[in-house]
């Protein structure tokens, strides 16, 4: 079967991360300015040579009304030959290096910095203690208010309820996801819970916050900024970094009700972007996916067909997907322990691994790498491969 | 004047027919004129058939709780005294689902598939919510 044109074309050669979490003091532009830096430095690179532009702005941009263009003006780019603001929720990570690769093999563009951050967490003040998501990912939903329904933790609990109902899903398996990220962070400096330990029934203990999702099932809200560089295979192998190619990629979007498909998109993603890269589940070394809840996590492992459907549950226990279990998954401790970034979490956690730069929680093959990033409640979907090699 | 704390339901226009009927005591939702699909909340436009052409139809009340979340969290002052509370999505006989809460039932004994009917609590002189509570199996 001939290569597709796509697969091994581009590669992400810079990776940025700026400090994670509660990192007050600057904006949504500031974090997406210094992870660009970050990104450039890593990769080699000059600001001159950075021709495209692909921003996914968190929820704290909604305030400034600014778009890549803006961006563009602060950052003192000139001369861009692509330029879009993204908003598939936690899908666009993974689409905007998608786009970024299509419009580089086309010869659109050489080289463009995909971009997500965030500023949603605000410093504790004397009479607000504790910041949480809460206020940050709390709104209000119209009339839905009126019956005590806020945010999008309660939205994704009606989901996972309903798993929990048809396929037998356990608050213990929930708790086993939420362990073994939690065992992949206690690995990782760099993680925010890096130096706290997750037994199980620390799990059960922590405080709940909307049924089924205990505080150990949501992810760390963060402020921060987190930024790749894509370019073309042949001006990758020149720079700094060994290339992480993108072997193959694919977005699938559901519609309908998560309630009733209880399936993310990786259903509609997992033949083409594995074709394209050339491989098949069996070759896949590190699984990083999108995880804003450990729900998720349990039916994006059923839908890439790790497991049969509605099995996630059982299979996603500790000693399958934790540090020294036989599947790698979400090897920095994922959103749930580290930092959320959308889906830039599973995308930079794939680079450090294929890179072969993960410290004590490097895999010891790491060949390719699976990505998955998604948003809404179940709604969008995008898959990347990545590999250390081109083909 | 009225000491209710909590969020009351914008009476946008769309949605005005479903809390005048409430103030009725009597449960309405959308149906399609085009295909006859029933849907909740209302929409301008049927994601079925694309018709936008709609109607308000009266139902039942009757339903089963097809998903359910227990709220711990306060994400709002008037909610604190209540918590932990139940929001419920109701299947309704009829077809259509409805968000709302349970009421008169433990929070730890609700389980998708209970029946359920719908009451109606007045919590201001202009404003009715329609809620549910668990009713016999027929």
């Amino acid at each position: 079967m001939p290569r597709h044109p796509l697969s091994g074309a581009t590669a992400i050669v810079g990776l940025g991360i700026t400090p994670q979490g509660k990192v007050y003091g600057n904006t949504p532009v500031g974090f997406a300015v210094d992870a660009v830096r970050l990104a450039l430095e890593d990769a080699g690179l000059e600001r001159t040579d950075l021709d495209g532009l692909l921003l996914n702005p968190g929820l704290a941009w909604n305030d400034l009304g600014m778009g890549s263009f803006q961006l563009q003006q602060a950052m003192g780019l000139r001369d861009l030959r692509l330029s879009a603001t993204m908003g598939l929720g936690g899908a666009t990570a993974s689409a905007m290096i998608q786009h970024a690769a299509q419009a580089i093999a086309a010869g659109l563009c050489t080289t463009v910095a995909c971009i997500f951050s965030d500023a949603p967490l605000k410093p504790p003040t004397a009479d607000r203690e504790r910041t949480s998501s809460a206020s940050a990912y709390g709104f209000v939903r119209g009339w839905e208010a009126a019956y005590g329904y806020f945010g999008v933790n309660a939205m994704y609990a009606l989901v996972a309820r309903r798993h929990m109902f048809r396929y037998g899903t356990t608050q213990d398996h929930l708790g086993a996801v939420a362990v073994a990220q939690r065992r992949w962070a206690n690995l990782n400096p760099h993680a925010q819970m890096y130096d706290q330990p997750l037994t199980l029934e620390d799990y059960h203990r922590s405080r709940w916050v909307v049924e089924p999702f205990h505080l150990f099932d949501c992810c760390l809200v963060s402020n921060g900024g987190l930024a790749v560089i894509v370019t073309g295979a042949d001006r990758a192998r020149d720079l700094r970094r060994p290339p992480v190619y993108i072997r193959g990629m694919a977005q699938g979007h559901l519609g309908g009700d998560p309630s009733d498909t209880l399936s993310s998109g990786a259903v509609l993603t997992r033949g083409p972007a594995l074709a394209m890269a050339g491989v098949t589940l069996r070759d896949v070394d590190v699984v990083e996916l999108y995880d804003c809840y450990t729900f998720t996590v349990v039916v994006t492992l059923e839908d890439y067909g790790f497991c049969a459907k509605g099995e996630g549950g059982p299979f996603a226990t500790e000693n399958v997907t934790g540090p020294g279990g036989r599947l790698a998954v979400n090897t920095g401790g994922g959103q749930l322990s580290s930092f959320y970034m959308w889906g830039m979490t599973p995308v930079s956690e794939a680079v450090i691994q294929v890179r072969g730069n993960g410290g004590r929680r490097q895999v010891a093959k790491h060949d390719v790498a699976l990505v998955s990033g998604n948003g809404g409640v179940l709604s969008t979907h995008s898959t990347l491969v990545l590999a250390r090699e081109p083909t | 004047m009225s000491t209710y704390t909590k969020p009351l339901p914008q009476m946008t226009p769309e949605m005005a027919p479903f809390w005048e009927a409430a103030r009725r005591h009597e449960l309405v939702v959308q149906r399609c004129r085009g295909c006859g699909t029933p849907r909740f909340p209302a929409r301008d436009i049927c994601s079925r058939c694309l018709s936008r052409e709609a109607e308000w139809a009266p139902v039942s009340g009757r339903g089963t709780v097809f998903s359910y979340t227990v709220m711990h969290q306060i994400y709002h002052p008037a909610f604190a005294a209540e918590v932990p509370y139940a929001v419920i999505v109701v299947e309704l006989e009829e077809g259509a689902r409805l968000l709302s809460n349970l009421v008169g039932c433990p929070v730890g004994d609700i389980a998708p598939g209970m029946p359920v009917e719908a009451v109606f609590e007045d919590v201001t002189p202009e404003v009715t919510l329609p809620k549910f509570r668990p009713r016999a199996r027929r």
